[in-house]
């Protein structure tokens, strides 16, 4: 467990070294650009623009960030050499996957928690006040969050076997994908013969990004159903652990260069 | 119990677009570390010793064969934390100072919280490495210094078997007497030390044993001493009197005079005959002295010339 906690730590410092979290500045400006442009506005549109601008920033620097860190979290420790001096100490490869894993969600998780912070303090100001209605915005960052539970592990997953540029092009192609996966399950309930199978195939293969994106739901104020809450929890976690899963198993019959 | 067997150990990679063309690395090798003694893993560049070491740390799989560690497996974390081990130009995260890197590895080893500070100053004092450069990230070290930060996180959790890649590359005259020093000192604590290198200086004046290694081969294995002495020697001989030069010359050796004393080197089935003729050209003998052979004559006449030259 101490090895895990080692290597997670490492990770997320190197991403804090590497100015990972500048994203913030930008995040900032955007915040404070946009309580600036949507104060000029109707009142009863502002609140909706500031919560769909927000939290889809948030959910795009994070995605951003976790494929373009996840991808290289494994290939660029073997281009590195920097894996002998760590695979060659009585650390199991698996603890090594999943060190690293837990070392990007962390920076995610902080990222997304100082951003969530600059979010609520820009709709503070927006709003001179926060409504009951506004919690369900903390459920929809924790779906965000759980968006990146399974995009790191993909990331992860395609970093083991692949360069990160073929890492990179799958991750993104997953993601794109999964974000229309509703459109993907109508298509495959609507189509006949070989379209059919390969379009429900598909659909429960990639993962399944519509239900994790409630931002236009809590944008007009609308609760979330806690089923919802407890299956997308349930679904992240399990797809997200079969991923890890997956990474480890070839990373362990990996040859070092 | 050996510290390393092996066991007909080989490796082929496959290589090219399909990667159906195998390319040999290394035939089966089957050679042995004693416990407690400096081994010296020798070769011409792309010999294979690189190979090997990391075969037997487990960070490439052998293609056949087997060998034990320690005398387990290096598949058992047990095992590693008994073993430091240096790679050729290790490579650290640049983005760490050196005490940070150590505090690193000192967690992936389980070293106890409580000494590790203890250790890490011991370790990189035990390199040589200056306690102002402790804190500095590693992106600014030299390739010296990387290689002083490499040693010290191989003795850090102090292990029983110590693996050395190339542990001289990239460091200065001053720096390979300091490692070699520190490789004695190791040596005298108890720890079995192999190391590879293709600098047969060190390994002469380091080694209880070495093996040759050449094309993926083993070409030759044993103590030092035993090997040198397997190469036939030479023999100088020093006379007074230029006038037997020329009858030396015929027989195909090549007299050096400085005025009136003459030296030749010759093979040592050449000296009764090479004597004869000094006698016979009244020529006054002063010395007849065995030159020792070295491990480097041992190197050459063990590797074919194409492979000496790579």
């Amino acid at each position: 467990m101490s090895r895990i906690a080692a290597i997670a730590s490492n990770t997320f410092r190197e991403a804090v070294r590497d100015r990972v979290l500048y994203n913030l500045i930008l995040f900032a400006l955007i915040m404070i650009g946009a309580s600036l442009l949507i104060g000029q506005i109707t009142i009863a549109v502002q609140r909706q623009l500031l919560i769909n601008l927000g939290l889809t920033s948030i959910s795009i620097f994070g995605v951003l960030i976790a494929i373009f860190i996840g991808i290289g979290l494994v290939s660029k420790e073997i281009d590195k050499r920097t894996l002998y001096t760590v695979l060659t100490r009585p650390v199991r490869r698996w603890e090594f996957i999943l060190g690293k894993f837990f070392g990007l969600l962390g920076t995610l998780v902080v990222n997304a928690g100082l951003m969530s912070i600059g979010f609520f303090l820009a709709l503070l100001y927006l709003m001179h006040g926060l409504q009951k209605s506004d919690g369900w915005i903390v459920v929809a960052i924790f779906f965000i969050l759980l968006q990146f539970v399974i995009v790191t592990s993909l990331a992860l997953l395609f970093s083991a076997f692949s360069t990160p540029i073929e890492s990179a092009v799958l991750t993104f192609a997953m993601f794109v994908v999964g974000s229309f996966s509703e459109d993907l399950r109508a298509f495959a309930a609507s189509a006949n013969g070989v379209a059919h199978y390969l379009a429900t195939g598909m659909a429960y293969v990639m993962p399944n990004f519509s239900a994790l994106n409630v931002i236009a739901q809590v944008a007009h104020g609308s609760s979330i159903d806690w089923h919802l809450i407890v299956f997308n929890t349930i679904y992240a976690l399990t797809y997200a652990g079969a991923a890890v899963c997956a990474a480890s198993i070839i990373f362990q019959n990996r040859n070092m260069k | 119990m050996p510290a390393i067997e092996t066991f007909a150990l080989e490796k082929t990679y496959k290589v090219g677009f399909w990667r159906s063309a195998p390319k040999r690395a290394l035939k089966p090798l089957t050679f042995s570390v004693h416990e407690g003694e400096i081994f010296g893993y020798l070769g011409p560049n792309g010999a294979g010793k690189t190979t090997t070491l990391r075969l037997l740390m487990g960070l490439v799989d052998p293609s056949g064969g087997s060998f034990k560690i320690l005398g387990g497996s290096i598949e058992d974390p047990a095992i590693r934390a008994q073993i430091g081990f240096l790679p050729e130009q290790p490579y650290f995260y640049d983005y760490l100072t050196a005490r940070e890197l150590m505090g690193y590895f000192a967690a992936l080893s389980e070293v106890p919280a409580k000494e590790r500070t203890k250790r890490i100053d011991a370790s990189l004092t035990r390199v040589g490495l200056a306690s102002d450069a402790w804190d500095t990230q590693l992106r600014k070290f030299s390739k010296g210094m990387l290689q002083r930060v490499g040693l010290a996180q191989a003795i850090l959790h102090e292990p029983k078997l110590i693996v050395l890649d190339e542990p001289m590359s990239g460091l200065d005259p001053m720096g390979r007497r300091e490692v070699r020093d520190l490789i004695e000192e190791l040596h005298e604590e108890g720890k079995t030390i192999i190391f590879s290198t293709h600098i047969l200086s060190d390994a002469e004046a380091l080694c209880d044993r070495v093996s040759v290694i050449g094309k993926g081969e083993l070409r030759g294995i044993g103590v030092v001493a035993d090997l040198t002495a397997s190469v036939k020697g030479n023999v100088e001989i020093m006379w007074s009197g230029p006038q037997a030069i020329p009858a030396l010359s015929a027989i195909g050796l090549d007299p050096h005079a400085t005025g009136e004393t003459v030296r030749v080197v010759v093979s040592e089935d050449k000296v009764d005959e090479t004597i004869d003729i000094l006698r016979s050209q009244k020529a006054r003998l002063i010395a007849v002295t065995p030159v020792r052979s070295t491990l480097e004559d041992y190197f050459v006449a063990k590797l074919a010339p194409a492979e000496r030259a790579r």
